[in-house]
């Protein structure tokens, strides 16, 4: 008995993406979201719902977008001396909607380099960590990373960044405007000889695809676009919509895949709908796209994948904050939230790879440097303390109008340690395990941060700023005081499915099928082996995209 | 008219948050931004329906386009569960103590104004402030509560005719306008 083709679980970039080639192949496709439904109508013409606005209050501190920690809390320790959890509430909580993590994302699309994929062969093995190389090779996905960039649609500058990747390509779309405040801190960089240049985004910088050209109303990263300037991946959904053979199912929890009776196949999936009801369906093809922090507990709880890697191996970026404060205002509301990047701390130069070796390292690899300003209101209000102290800062604005911040996704390295299970203890609404993450950045990653921290703070006095400072997130344990939120704040996410060469040290195939059940296909982050220094998104794309190709055949 | 607040509570509300967020040259107090209406609003939200959590869009009308902030959104079943469990509180309601009881935000304000006296209002600032220290947890509810309201989109309920944005100089919501080009890249 078979209902679909094909289920997607999950309505992110990497679900969206593999429901868009399945449909296009003419297959049928059941989309399955636990979230509800914000983005489009799911009838034809598949128009917004015009329920995205520039609402900071509705989307940073209700919850709009799910989940709700009141409903589904997640808890976090640092490792087993925390005992069962240390926090309970948002752990890395991406949005939990139609749309999934690309609804809120700024779209800062960059490609991962070549020694990316390769790193341990080219770089060689870390003590304590896993490193390992992906099971292909940029040559292989470039021609993805293309087609990807073109279904987001991707505004860039192909020129621009000494350190990329060879491409085949232009960008489809030139870059958008610069941020004022980018425009003096990139000046800065360039001064000390630093290479920042245009940001990929996933923004239209002029119509493209049916949607119009940003207006850089500067309710950007935490927020969905009112006017679907940004592709991801609303782009990627009604095209599959369109086929006429995709059907979005919101407010679905999956609670299971269903496997056949030799163990290595699946039959379909069990769930519960958003009245409480349970119900089944079934495909040919299980697609799972949950995300990196539910795909590796719907495999466990399923008994599908490597049950010694799966959950494994989770990676975020070492998010390194360095802000400058300005004497001027910097009007950072308006804009794409970040319209620069520079690479400089992913290629390490002499002074990196000493700071590397007198730790005992081969190597220490940051990531990409956002160039970017500060908050909305709300935000720099709850940062200040209460009484006159308030009212005067708010009107000084110094966190939310004369702030320029970095932000460096350094590059975290596999560890077997670093996972997500259940939290024996903690409940859902739905009377389910919590999950739970176990995280300890390793000693490369803070590495990269510490050395860093310094030199992107002198860049930001160069850029005029008056004061600096910096922080990382997740906290290190060492400046971590009692009652602070210890969980990393960064929404990237990856690892927990990791895909290799090797059915005993990897829970997917180089095709992201499950070795021991093949029919399942994982299309998210979970399957990176390394989490590079670079914003996931449009490699979650590109390797969907080939791994949806696999399966169509 | 207050919807869950009595007017006496909706009084000390007001002083109290004026004392956390106090008016000062070109900046106006939580009182006058009307901040006790915001929180009174959140406390009755289900009193209208749809409730009073998520506001509608895509525009608020004041950048362009039609007043869409003001047709709140409806919830599902489990996000009204969510937000009547944060509002109301669990009350032993098996559906929404699944970890346990939850004193809803409701029960705190009246507890914690009752708390702070019926003559707060007529109180020194000092006196006041004295007062508020009494319960720190109370208190800070009340401020994160004060700064969702000074600057939350007006409909909401507080930040009254946009003030708290315009003492700071945030533009607010800019949709369907946006920024021009020499807006987002130049100086000023």
């Amino acid at each position: 008995m078979r209902d679909f083709d094909a289920i997607v679980v999950g309505t992110g970039p990497g679900g969206a993406t593999a429901a868009q080639v399945l449909a296009e192949a003419g297959r049928s496709v059941c989309m399955l979201e636990k979230g509800a439904n914000h983005l489009l109508a799911l009838d034809a013409p598949y128009g917004p719902l015009g329920h995205v606005s520039n609402d900071e209050l509705k989307f940073t501190r209700r919850h709009f977008l799910g989940p709700d920690p009141l409903l589904e809390p997640r808890t976090f320790r640092g490792d087993e001396s925390g005992g069962d959890h240390e926090f309970v509430g948002d752990v890395n909580n991406l949005p939990s909607t139609v749309g999934g993590g690309g609804f809120h994302a700024d779209g800062k699309l960059p490609r991962f380099r070549e020694e990316d994929f390769c790193a341990r062969s080219t770089l060689g093995p870390v003590d304590g960590a896993d490193v390992v190389d992906w099971p292909f090779g940029y040559a292989e996905l470039e021609p993805f990373y293309t087609e990807a960039e073109r279904l987001v649609g991707v505004a860039g500058d192909h020129t621009a960044n000494p350190f990329a990747a060879w491409r085949s390509g232009p960008y489809p779309m030139p870059p958008g405007p610069d941020m004022f405040c980018a425009t003096l801190t990139t000046a800065a960089a360039e001064r000390l000889g630093y290479h920042p240049y245009r940001a990929p985004t996933g923004v239209n910088s002029v119509e493209y695809d049916g949607r119009p050209a940003c207006n850089n109303c500067g309710f950007c990263a935490d927020f969905g676009c009112p006017i679907e300037a940004k592709g991801d991946p609303v782009g990627m959904l009604r095209a599959a919509l369109r086929t006429g053979r995709t059907e979005i199912r919101p407010g679905v929890r999956v609670t299971e895949i269903v496997l056949d009776a030799t163990g290595r196949r699946a039959r379909g999936v069990r769930y519960v709908d958003a009245a409480g009801e349970p119900g089944e369906v079934h495909a040919e093809t299980v697609v799972v796209a949950a995300g990196a922090f539910e795909t590796p507990r719907l495999l466990a709880r399923s008994g599908v994948g490597n049950p010694d890697v799966v959950g494994r191996y989770l990676m975020y970026h070492l998010q390194t904050l360095v802000l400058g404060l300005f004497p001027f205002r910097l009007h950072a509301y308006k804009g794409r939230s970040v319209t620069h990047l520079m690479d400089d701390p992913i290629v390490p130069d002499a002074a990196a790879l000493a700071a590397a070796h007198q730790a005992g390292l081969p190597y220490a690899r940051g990531g990409i440097v956002e160039h970017g300003g500060a908050g909305l209101p709300i935000l720099e209000a709850l940062h200040l303390p209460p009484g006159e102290a308030h009212s005067r800062a708010m009107l000084e604005s110094v966190m939310r109008d004369r702030m320029a911040a970095f932000t460096m996704q350094g590059e975290d390295l596999p560890q077997a340690g670093n996972r997500i299970d259940d939290d024996p203890r903690v409940r859902d609404a739905w009377g389910r395990p919590a999950g739970r993450v176990t995280y300890t950045p390793h000693r490369h990653d803070v590495v990269a941060a510490t050395h860093w921290a310094p030199r992107l703070e002198a860049v930001m006095r160069e850029a005029g700023a008056h004061t600096t400072f910096w922080v990382t997130s997740p906290t290190l344990r060492e400046n971590l005081r009692p009652g602070a939120d210890p969980t990393p704040r960064s929404r990237h996410i990856m690892g927990t499915a990791r895909m290799g060469t090797d059915p005993r040290t990897s829970v997917c195939d180089p095709g992201q099928r499950c070795w021991d059940v093949e029919n399942v296909v994982v299309t998210d982050s979970s399957v990176f082996p390394t989490s590079t220094g670079y914003g996931p998104t449009l490699t979650i794309v590109a390797t969907a995209l080939r791994a949806a190709r696999l399966v169509v055949g | 008219m207050p919807e869950f607040l009595t007017a006496a509570e909706h009084r000390t509300l007001a002083a109290a948050c004026d004392r956390l967020i106090p008016p000062v040259d070109g900046h106006p107090g939580a009182a006058a931004l009307g901040v006790a209406d915001y929180v009174d609003g959140l406390l009755g939200a289900f009193t209208v329906d749809p409730p009073r959590i998520w506001a509608g869009g895509p525009f608020s009308g004041r950048a362009g386009g039609d007043p869409g902030f003001r047709r709140f959104l409806p919830l599902t079943p489990m996000e009204e569960l969510a937000w009547r469990t944060r509002i109301e509180g669990s009350q032993g309601d098996p559906a929404r103590e699944f970890n346990g009881p939850v004193v809803g935000w409701q029960a705190r304000y009246r507890a914690g104004l009752a708390a702070l006296g019926a003559d707060f209002a007529e109180q020194d600032p000092d006196e006041q402030d004295r007062r508020l220290a009494a319960d720190p947890e109370f208190r800070s509810l009340c401020y994160e509560h004060a700064c969702e309201g000074a600057y939350a989109a007006p409909e909401y309920g507080g930040n009254r005719a946009g003030g708290g944005w315009r003492a700071i100089g945030f533009p607010g919501d800019s949709q369907p306008r946006g920024y021009t080009e020499a807006e987002v890249s130049g100086r000023a």
